[in-house]
């Protein structure tokens, strides 16, 4: 477990499953700063696949700025992400 | 008009129940009393008296925005089915909520939660152009205020707390309350 705190840089795996994820396509491959480790909750993505039992995960609130993500924008999003999403960066 | 039942998502939603209850993991009953449970009582009426007590309580707005389910428990809703994550609007920040992958919302605290909310118009532009899309809900925003943006993608369920309107000094928690609106909760209006 890598026990991300807050103010780490990650980046988030450029992965493309074949199965359900909360993994939003917008921010895969960008790079990210943590703001709070949320809680601990199934994985998704196991959980679709019927993975029994699922693999439990922290999930982060992990911030990123619109100019990394979209090229433009001076605002920030902000997006739940579980650890198995994130690679330190 | 179109009738709701008549929209394909509803006649997809009720295929979906059909072969959930055929294998036999739930019934039209136990839907039934779900719904009926959960509608009873989410209403926005309830976000709003805990954002009152906000402006109103130093320490309540401490608790509420480090864990907002034992805020919300103080309230009177305890039990949430999610984590309550509460973010507050300043001066120099403006928060809106959305879910891109889907309408993730805190319900109970809200009410059901507006059309508009779960249109992909809505959900894809809110974390693209954040500015452009508060400013068609008349939302003027000054270009020194940070906008943030939450998109709820996981178990948690955001809320924003307005900043409290200037003048308000001599309103009570009640008249504060009824100042604020499901909008505001979301950060689609000011208050």
């Amino acid at each position: 477990m890598a026990g991300y705190s807050p103010g780490t840089r990650i980046r988030v795996r450029a992965d493309d499953p074949d199965h359900h994820t909360r993994m939003p396509r917008y921010v895969r491959g960008h790079v990210g700063e943590i703001v709070a480790a949320l809680d601990r909750w199934p994985l998704p993505d196991d959980c679709a696949r019927g993975i029994a039992p699922p693999r439990v995960q922290t999930c982060y609130a992990v911030r990123f700025s619109a100019a990394d993500l979209w090229g433009s924008g001076d605002h920030t999003v902000t997006v739940d992400l579980w650890e198995s999403y994130l690679d330190r960066a | 008009m179109t009738e709701h039942d008549d929209l394909p998502a509803a006649a997809r939603t009720r295929r979906l129940e059909e072969r959930l209850i055929a294998a036999g993991l739930t019934s039209d009953d136990e839907i039934d009393d779900f719904l009926t449970r959960l509608y009873a009582s989410a209403s926005p009426v309830n976000g709003a008296r805990m954002a009152a007590r906000a402006w109103t309580d130093p320490r309540y707005r401490d608790l509420l925005l480090s864990d907002g389910n034992a805020a919300a428990a103080q309230a009177g809703f305890d039990g949430l089915s999610y984590q309550l994550r509460v973010v507050a609007n300043t001066g120099q920040t403006h928060n809106v909520i959305v879910c891109t992958l889907c309408s993730c919302y805190p319900v109970s605290l809200l009410g059901p939660s507006p059309g508009w909310y779960k249109s992909f118009a809505y959900r894809s532009r809110t974390v693209r152009e954040p500015r452009a899309v508060l400013a068609e809900f008349g939302v003027p925003l000054p270009d020194g205020v940070q906008i943030t943006v939450w998109d709820s993608t996981s178990e948690a369920r955001y809320m924003v707390l307005p900043a409290r309107p200037a003048g308000t000094e001599a309103l009570d928690a009640g008249q504060l309350a009824a100042l604020v609106t499901r909008n505001g909760l979301i950060g689609t209006a000011l208050v």
